[in-house]
This record gives structure tokens, C-alpha cells and sequence, in this order.
């Protein structure tokens, strides 16, 4: 077994004690039951154990009703990206997860956003507390899957890389944007007291007009400062960027970069702004002096903030395999020793080291739910990135997570319908997950045992569309409802079941003497063919009709044959014997002499395989029943004889 | 300590990557989700003077531990977008807590929304407008049951369907029974006791007197209030295969057309005045169709929803070759009127060959995996709700 990363949570259960009861857990598919288990000592009083049973729940960010939303609305991402073309080659493929990865954040933001309203509206101060707490996993989310966008999605190249950083950062530090609403709606801007912070936090985040703009307000309030604020704004105006779609190369970029540097060199050192700190101190971090920027710590509140910073002054072209060195060095610049990195830093210091692994493993610890990491880790597997890792349980990561996800949906009430789109895209064990959860949905109304059906059907899985089959008719026949539970097992072709409840009709049949649920048996059709009982239900109520019809010799003849065809099961031949009678007694002569024989040989055929201790057995009624038939049948044969012979005279 | 990143006041990220949005054919619909799976929607009714769009829909949930019953606004406190037009989604006015899944809705009058519920019961809730509040009206417990021939225990069968005709309310349900109700009276005003023996899907008025029902073996019913007689009146099957049907709508002006889907994703258009098979049989959808529905004032067009995941509006007002279209876009239905002395008058939607050249279909919505439960149509407004917890609404129909 591996090491474990980890100490595992602790779980309290309230009400127990742990110190003085034993507990006991027995799994199940999404979550656990813990209960108290009672060893009576000999000599102890007995006592009444504890009557409750605990429901430990792994996955509780399922039951958020604002991540719902994120786990809806992702899953139509979802499979849009595992339907999307693979063939579409190089760029436009390329193109493509990009724009999936936005969509997935995109919804992480509005789901962000939501959940923010959420904190701001409630006046409970600890839903108030969860609500925020929410918001900063939620918002960390987005800050990672960001970071592996730009890296391993885009895979943007020396130059262009800065920019997307940039971008990054200037997304995920908000707070200068109201800072600067505040300076910019007083009355004298410059005199403000954030006013450099905020010049400050525009040339870190590289907004350079932004940023001259403000000193703008600088020049026109205070004429003694009025030039230097024009040569620092001309030296922000100067600086080299690459912008995307710019056709010039690294080279002539980096001989660019070298001059404006050498320029912004040349007034530091002759002092144009040592009269104004403030500005000396922009124009080092235009020079990328490590300690300037630093000093602006608290402007930049993370690591990641100073390292892009430190990259657009220092290593404007930097190339994304030498990202890992000034990241580690920012981040023990940054910290100095003060504090040790949280996980969110160990994270994202993993995706600049290219630890893509590294990154889901940190991810799958520190978030609560699995649907960060399985729908990061399939985009990457879509970006071939993974191919090559293999667990040593499972299939492959990719499917690992996934398959945890979706278990995760399955637990759930009302999610479970989600879980199986998830399913169907892990190759290896998503049909056995599938099959194993499927058949844990309670199925409360027909209507939902229709949509697990329909799942099921499409999946080709048969012995889950019998299983609910099976449930369904079963609990129809509990309720009485025979027609039901027909329907139910001829959609399963369950002949066992049909057989079952053929026998109960005709039961019924007997005690009451008339069928009911008649629509549903005039109606078999071909579905009549499932089971032989069926079948001779069917034949049978067709005998009744054309009874009903006065069709005597059809019905005559249709029912000889269901006895001679083997069709009437043995117990029933009575029954049909019976049946014959009134037949047998009309005016007309409706069995022929042949028919009449093999009408005879049925009935001995019937009262010779009793033997003699059942025959004993049997009641007077059943005796006078018999007899009854004999006579009917000697005089209908009598008759027949007669008839058949006059007519071959004539 | 709240790290860098975070706050939702700016620096967003548009919602221009919704993926609806980026779906064909979709512009005109907002989504919203919901956190809950829909499986009605319906739109309050507009006083039959007004001309305006309606603005209220109604919506109900299933499968959720507490479903509910909610309100929504499509008002125009919504914002607009460049051209004016509207782009706010759906707001929620109010919601009440539903005992059991929500298995059928219609709004009542006004004011009023009839619910079938999976555990039998049947609620009228009144939606109070002053305060935007909703409350339970009128209850009837066990309108649908099933009796365990063992035990005295009566256990309580889903009922399917419920259609209103003011005041008279007709539900059905798993037990194959069918309810006349009537609002403000305590009992049912008639009960058909076993008057399917399979499961009975789906309600509709025929005519003032009568009912359509249709069931899991592929029957349409139509049974006469009138008559004493616990029996249909007429009995109409899909030959052979028995598939289940599971909605079933009347043309709103000429009531002999009548349209059902069925478990195939099959629609089937019958001729109710005569045979006893359907006049034409549609391939449509893969799975399930939940619900079809003639526009109520267009009904060259027709809807229908399914399991699938397609909504599909289906258009029979394109054609413009022999025949006239008898019915015109927008406006009120006009006098039908045959062309010739011999050619008889045929609605567009019994004619012989209705896919070939006279229909154009279109999937409103494309991309989407999980099933579109319930959809309604009114005006120029369609709403419909999906497993997938969204809402969409269109407001633009015909534009």
C-alpha cells in the first residue's frame, strides 16, 4: 500500500461518544451507515442501545443547491467536448479546447457569482460563513483551472505567455478596480490618499495606460511635477509588448526590450526623479529591480502576482519551461519564511513546474468534491497530456476521477441522471458502475421507472431492463393491477412472469366467471406468443368471443384444440370440458363425430390419470360433473352419427 | 485569509460562452437553471380580450427530496439588450412545497393551478398576486389509489394526468382510474372505477362532455360523461405493437384531429369522426415524446418534447403549392373554406403524405442530452423544462 499524502479527515458523529462506545460502518455505494454496536457485560445493568442509525455522506457539496447548477450546466460541457471532432487537426483543435476550458469557467464564475449574491443577501451569520467559504473554494477553482488553461491548453508560446499571465493575474486581483473608483471620483485625484497605490498596482499588473492615465491627473494638479511625470509616462509609452497577432519575432523584441531598458537605466541613474519617491520607485520596478517591486507587497498579496510582475520587467520572452525557476524563487521571495505555502500555493507552483499529476493529486486533497479535478483532468486527457500515466488500481486517472464523480452524482436523489453520461465515457468500468448504481434507483413511479428503462434499453443492458421489468409487474400485481403487470413483463419478454399472471387471470376467471381487464386481452396480439399460458389465455377469451358471437363451430373447434394441442394446461381441461357443454346441448349439431371422440378421449384422458387414492378423493360435485359429460357427449355423438350418416346418403 | 483572487463584482468573465447560447438556433431562447428537474411547465392563460403575450408561467419538479411548485415572471423588468430586445431570464416570484413529484400542472384560471401528484393526490394552489404568494386551495387527498387485496392498506397511485374545463377538473392515474372533480365540491363528482386496465398517461377535453385518455398499450379512449355506462365510447389502437402512448393533444379548431406520441418518439395524428387507426404515423423523436401540443392559435404548428432531449417545432403553414394554408400566421384562425366545390376541405394535418412537402421541422433545442420533460406554447411564448434543471423560454416564436 502507499504512503498516505495525508492524515485522513475525522468525521465526528454527533451524540456519540467515542471514548466510551464502540461504532460499527457498513458501506454502501455513495455513502456509509454508522451505528452503535453494544457489548453488555456480564455483570452491567442492561441498557438500551442506541436507536439511531447514522448516514455518513462522502460527497456533501452534492447536496449544495447552487452547485447544482455548476453540475448541470458543466455536464452539457461535458459531453459537448467528448463528442467534439478529434480529427480536427492542429489549430482548430487547439482552438476548440480552449473555448471548452472558458466554457467550464465560465460557469464556475456564475456559479461564483451566485453564490456571492447568496453571502451578501443572508442575514444568518453562518450560512453567511458557508456562503463565503463557497465563494473562495469556488473562486480558487477558477484561479487554478485558469493556470492549467493557459499551460497546458494553450501551450502559448515564449512571448505570448507573459501575456496570458498577465491577463491572469489582472482577472483574480479585483480589488484595484474599486480603488481606483474611489480615487478617480474625488475631488482632486492626485491628493488622494491611494493615489500612488493605485499608479502602483497598474504598472504591476502591466495596465500601462491605465496607469498613465492616472498620472495624468498627477501632471495637471501639480505643475512642479508636471515634466517628470512626462518622461516617466513617455517611458511606459515606450515599452516593447508583444500583443497577440503581432507578426514581430522574439529577437527583434528582445533588442527593442534591451533599449527602452538602457533608456529608463539612463534617468534612474541621473536622477531625474529623486525629487518624487513614488516615482523613483516605478521607474525601478520598469527596471524590474527585485526589491522595488517587493516593496509593494501588500499591493500584490500573492506570489504569483510578483513572480508575473517580476516576469513582465525582467523576462518579458520568458519560455514556459524556465517558469519553474522564477517561480520557486518568487514565492521564497515573496514569503520570505514568514509563512509556510497553503495548498492552493503548492498547487499552483505544481502547474508552473509543468507537474500536471502533481497538480490533480494537490487538487483532489484540498477540494471537497470531485467535480474539479474529473472534469480538469478529461480536458487535459483531451490535450493527450495524460496518455502515458497508468494506476496502479483502475483503469486510468482520467477514468479514475471520473468514476468517482459520477458516483458521487449517483448517491444523490435527483442528480443521479447526470452520472450516467459520465459513466458511458469511462471505457474500462463505466458499464459495471453503471449496471451497479442503476439498479439502486428507487423506482416511486412509473414514470421514472420508464427513464431508468429507457437508459438501460439504450445501453443494452438486459438484465437490468428485466430486473425493473420484474420490479415493476411485481409491484402491480401487489396492487391488483393484472393489466399492469402484463404490460410489464411482456416489455421484459419475462415468459416466467407472463405465465404467473396468465394464471392468475384465469383464476380469476374461475372464481368469477367472467374475465376481467378484457381490453388489455383482446389486445395481445403478437405479445399473445410470449408464454404458452399467455397464448391460451389469449385463445381462450377468443373462444369466449366468438361464443359471444354465436360462431359455435369456430368456437368448437377452437376449443377442442386447445386440449388437443396441448395448449390448456391439464388443470384447466375441466374448465374447458365444462365449456363444451352448452355446445354440446344446442339444437344443432356442432361437434362432428370425429370431434366428438376426441372430445371423449380428453375427458378419460383427464379422470384416468388420477389415481385411485385421488379419485376417492374427489367430491361428489366433481363426480355428477363427469357424469353430466359422459351423457352429453354419448348423445351429442348419437346425434352426430345420425346427422353425418343421413348426409352422406343424400 | 481570503487570497488574492475572488469578489464577483468585476473583472468577470462574459457569459458569451453559455453553450446554449452558442447553439444553433438558439438565440432566442433564455435558460435558466433551476436546481431543481422539471417536469411541468405551463403558462398562466391571458384574459381572452387581452392581446398581450402572457407573462407567467408556472413550474413543478420532480424527484427531488421536497418538489416544489414556482412561479416565474418573464415581465420586462428584465433588461434589453442592444436592439432592444428582451435578454432577462426568467425571474422566481414565489414557490410552494409539492408533496410528491409533480406529474402534471395546468393552470385552472387565472389564479388557479390544478397539480397531479406521483402519491395521488391532487392540489388546487392559489397564486396570490398581491403578494406574490402561493398557497395549497383545495386538496383531494386519495383521488388515485391502488387496494392491496391482502390488507385493508390503500396505497396511493401516481396520477398521471389532470386537464381543467372551469369548474370541472378530470385526473387520471396509475390505477386506471378516472376522476371528475369539481372545484369547491369534497368528493369526486364521478369516479370510473377500473376504467383502464393498463396505466392511463395522459387527459384531454374532447369536447365539454367528453374525454381523450390515452394508455400503456397503445389505446386511445374516449369516454362520454353523458353516458352511465362505465365503458368507453370508442376505442382507437396502434395496430400490432401495443407501444405505449404518452400525450395527447385535440387541434384547438377542429376537434376530430387529434395528436398523440408515443414511447418510439412516434406522432401519431387520428381522425376521431372515423376508423379506429390513426390517419398518419410521423417518425419523430428517439425516445419518449412527454408532451404534444398544437398551438392554440396557430395550429398549422405543433411542438412536441421527448426523452431525447429535442424539442421540435412542427410546421405545416410553409406549404404554398395546390392548396391554400387555411390558417395564417400570427393571426386568428380564419373560416375554413373549400377552395373548389369538389375538393374537400382537409386540414394540412390529414393529408396523405404529410412529411413530404408540406412540413418543415426544425429542433428548437439542439445539443441538449437530457430529457425535455414539458413544454407550452402560447402567442409568440414558448417555455419548456428539462431534466437537466433548466428553463428555457423563447419569446419570439414566429419571428
Amino acid at each position: 500500500m502507499e504512503e498516505l499524502d495525508v492524515e485522513p479527515p475525522l468525521t465526528l458523529i454527533p451524540g456519540v461518544d467515542s471514548n466510551r462506545k464502540q461504532m460499527c460502518f457498513a458501506w454502501g455505494p455513495g455513502e456509509m451507515l454508522v451505528y452503535e454496536t453494544l457489548f453488555p457485560k456480564e455483570h452491567a445493568e442492561k441498557r438500551p442501545g442506541c436507536p439511531n442509525i447514522f448516514i455518513v455522506r462522502k460527497d456533501q457539496d452534492v447536496y449544495s443547491q447552487t452547485l447544482r447548477k455548476l453540475f448541470n450546466e458543466s455536464h452539457g460541457i461535458f459531453i459537448g467536448l467528448q463528442r467534439s471532432e478529434e480529427e480536427l487537426a492542429g489549430k482548430s483543435r487547439k482552438a476548440q479546447l480552449v473555448r471548452v476550458s472558458k466554457n467550464y469557467r465560465s460557469v464556475i464564475r456564475a456559479c461564483m457569482e451566485e453564490m456571492h449574491q447568496l453571502a451578501i443577501s443572508t442575514r444568518d451569520p453562518e450560512l453567511h460563513c458557508q456562503h463565503s467559504t463557497q465563494v473562495s473554494i469556488l473562486s480558487a477553482m477558477e484561479l487554478i483551472w485558469n493556470l492549467c488553461e493557459i499551460l497546458f491548453v494553450e501551450v502559448a508560446p515564449a512571448g505570448h505567455l507573459l501575456l496570458h499571465l498577465l491577463d491572469w493575474v489582472r482577472l483574480h486581483v479585483c480589488d484595484v478596480d474599486s480603488m481606483v473608483r474611489e480615487v478617480l471620483s474625488c475631488e482632486y485625484p492626485s491628493k488622494h490618499k491611494d493615489f500612488w497605490n493605485a499608479v502602483d498596482i497598474f504598472v504591476l499588473q502591466g495596465r500601462m495606460d491605465d496607469a498613465r492615465h492616472l498620472l495624468s491627473k498627477e501632471a495637471s494638479a501639480n505643475p512642479t511635477s508636471m515634466g517628470m511625470c512626462k518622461i516617466l509616462d513617455d517611458l511606459m509609452k515606450k515599452m516593447p509588448i508583444l500583443t497577440i497577432g503581432n507578426t514581430q519575432t522574439l529577437t527583434e523584441m528582445e533588442l527593442k526590450w534591451q533599449h527602452w531598458h538602457e533608456e529608463c537605466q539612463r534617468y534612474l541613474q541621473d536622477g531625474t526623479f529623486a525629487s518624487n519617491p513614488h516615482m523613483e520607485s516605478i521607474c525601478k520596478i520598469l527596471l524590474g529591480d527585485e526589491n522595488a517591486i517587493l516593496e509593494k507587497k501588500e499591493l500584490m498579496t500573492t506570489w504569483y502576482h510578483f513572480l508575473v510582475t517580476r516576469l513582465v520587467y525582467s523576462h518579458p520572452t520568458v519560455k514556459p519551461v524556465e517558469l519553474r525557476f522564477y517561480a520557486q524563487s518568487s514565492m521564497d521571495l515573496f514569503l520570505g519564511g514568514e509563512s509556510s505555502p497553503e495548498p492552493l500555493d503548492s498547487i499552483l507552483m505544481a502547474a508552473f513546474e509543468f507537474e500536471i499529476h502533481q497538480v490533480i493529486k494537490e487538487c483532489s486533497i484540498a477540494l471537497s468534491n470531485w467535480w474539479f479535478v474529473a472534469h480538469l483532468t478529461d480536458l487535459l486527457d483531451h490535450c493527450k497530456l495524460l496518455q502515458s500515466h497508468n494506476l496502479y488500481f483502475g483503469s486510468n486517472m482520467r477514468e479514475f476521477l471520473l468514476l468517482e464523480y459520477a458516483s458521487g452524482l449517483f448517491s444523490h436523489h435527483s442528480l443521479w441522471q447526470l452520472g450516467v453520461d459520465y459513466f458511458d465515457h469511462c471505457p474500462e468500468y463505466g458499464k459495471v458502475y453503471l449496471e451497479l448504481h442503476i439498479e439502486r434507483i428507487p423506482l416511486n413511479t412509473e414514470q421514472k421507472a420508464l427513464k431508468v428503462l429507457r437508459i438501460c434499453e439504450q445501453r443494452q443492458m438486459h438484465e437490468q431492463v428485466r430486473s425493473i421489468c420484474k420490479i415493476m409487474a411485481m409491484k402491480a400485481v401487489r396492487n391488483n393491477r393484472l393489466g399492469s403487470a402484463l404490460s410489464w413483463s411482456i416489455r421484459a419478454k419475462d415468459a416466467a412472469f407472463a405465465t404467473l399472471i396468465s394464471d392468475r387471470f384465469l383464476k380469476d376467471y374461475c372464481e368469477r366467471g367472467s374475465f376481467s381487464d378484457l381490453d388489455l386481452i383482446d389486445n395481445l396480439g403478437p405479445s399473445m406468443l410470449l408464454s404458452d399460458r399467455l397464448t391460451f389465455l389469449g385463445k381462450y377469451r377468443e373462444f369466449h368471443r366468438l361464443y359471444g358471437e354465436k360462431r359455435f363451430s369456430e368456437a368448437a373447434k377452437l376449443l377442442l384444440m386447445l386440449m388437443t394441442a396441448r395448449i390448456a394446461p391439464c388443470s384447466f381441461w375441466m374448465t374447458l370440458l365444462i365449456d363444451a357443454l352448452p355446445l354440446l346441448e344446442q339444437k344443432e349439431v356442432i361437434f362432428s363425430a370425429e370431434q366428438t371422440y376426441e372430445l371423449m378421449r380428453c375427458l378419460e384422458d383427464l379422470t384416468a390419470g388420477k389415481t385411485d387414492n385421488q379419485k376417492f378423493q374427489v367430491d361428489d360435485f366433481e363426480i355428477t360433473k363427469v357424469e353430466i359429460l359422459r351423457l352429453a357427449l354419448a348423445r351429442n355423438l348419437a346425434r352426430a352419427i345420425v346427422k353425418e350418416g343421413t348426409l352422406e346418403g343424400s | 485569509k481570503r487570497r488574492g483572487s475572488g469578489g464577483s463584482q468585476s473583472g468577470r468573465c462574459g457569459r458569451s460562452w453559455l453553450p446554449f447560447a452558442a447553439a444553433g438556433g438558439m438565440e432566442d431562447f433564455s435558460a435558466k437553471f433551476v436546481s431543481q428537474k422539471i417536469s411541468k411547465t405551463r403558462w398562466r392563460p391571458v384574459p381572452a380580450a387581452a392581446l398581450q403575450p402572457p407573462e407567467l408561467f408556472a413550474t413543478g419538479s420532480w424527484d427531488n427530496e421536497e418538489n416544489k411548485i414556482s412561479v416565474w415572471s418573464v415581465g420586462d423588468f428584465g433588461s434589453l439588450g442592444p436592439n432592444g430586445e428582451y435578454q432577462g431570464e426568467p425571474q422566481l416570484l414565489c414557490d410552494i412545497r409539492h408533496h410528491g413529484d409533480v406529474m402534471d400542472m395546468q393552470f385552472f384560471d387565472q389564479e388557479r393551478i390544478v397539480a397531479a401528484s406521483s402519491t395521488g393526490s391532487v392540489t388546487i394552489f392559489r397564486h396570490h398576486q398581491n403578494n406574490q404568494t402561493l398557497s395549497v386551495n383545495q386538496r383531494w387527498e386519495r383521488a388515485h389509489y391502488h387496494v392491496d387485496p391482502d390488507t385493508p392498506f390503500y396505497g396511493g397511485a401516481s396520477c398521471t394526468g389532470v386537464i381543467c374545463n372551469n369548474p370541472e377538473i378530470v385526473t387520471v392515474g396509475e390505477d386506471g382510474r378516472i376522476n371528475l372533480f369539481r372545484a369547491d365540491h369534497r368528493e369526486a363528482v364521478r369516479t370510473i372505477e377500473n376504467a383502464d386496465s393498463s396505466t392511463l398517461h395522459a387527459v384531454t377535453f374532447l369536447r365539454t362532455t367528453e374525454i381523450l385518455t390515452v394508455n400503456s398499450i397503445g389505446q386511445l379512449k374516449i369516454w362520454d360523461f353523458r353516458q352511465q355506462r362505465n365503458e368507453p365510447s370508442q376505442i382507437f389502437s396502434l395496430t400490432g405493437d401495443r407501444i405505449p402512448l404518452h400525450c395527447v393533444d385535440r387541434h384547438p379548431n377542429q376537434q376530430h384531429i387529434v395528436a398523440t406520441g408515443g414511447q418510439d418518439g412516434m406522432l401519431s395524428i387520428w381522425d376521431v369522426r372515423q376508423g379506429s387507426m390513426p390517419v398518419s404515423l410521423l417518425n419523430a423523436h428517439e425516445a419518449e415524446m412527454w408532451e404534444v401540443h398544437f398551438h392554440p392559435s396557430n395550429p398549422d404548428h405543433l411542438f412536441t418534447c421527448s426523452e431525447d432531449g429535442s424539442l421540435w417545432h412542427w410546421d405545416t403553414s410553409t406549404d404554398v403549392s395546390e392548396k391554400p394554408s387555411f390558417f395564417h400566421q400570427g393571426g386568428r384562425s380564419t373560416t375554413l373554406l373549400s377552395h373548389t366545390a369538389n375538393q374537400s376541405v382537409i386540414s394540412a394535418w390529414l393529408s396523405n403524405n404529410p412529411t413530404k412537402d408540406r412540413m418543415e421541422i426544425t429542433n428548437l433545442v439542439p445539443n441538449q442530452t437530457l430529457s425535455v420533460n414539458s413544454l407550452d406554447v402560447l402567442g409568440p411564448c414558448l417555455v419548456c423544462g428539462t431534466d437537466a434543471e433548466a428553463i428555457y423560454v423563447n419569446r419570439h416564436l414566429f419571428a
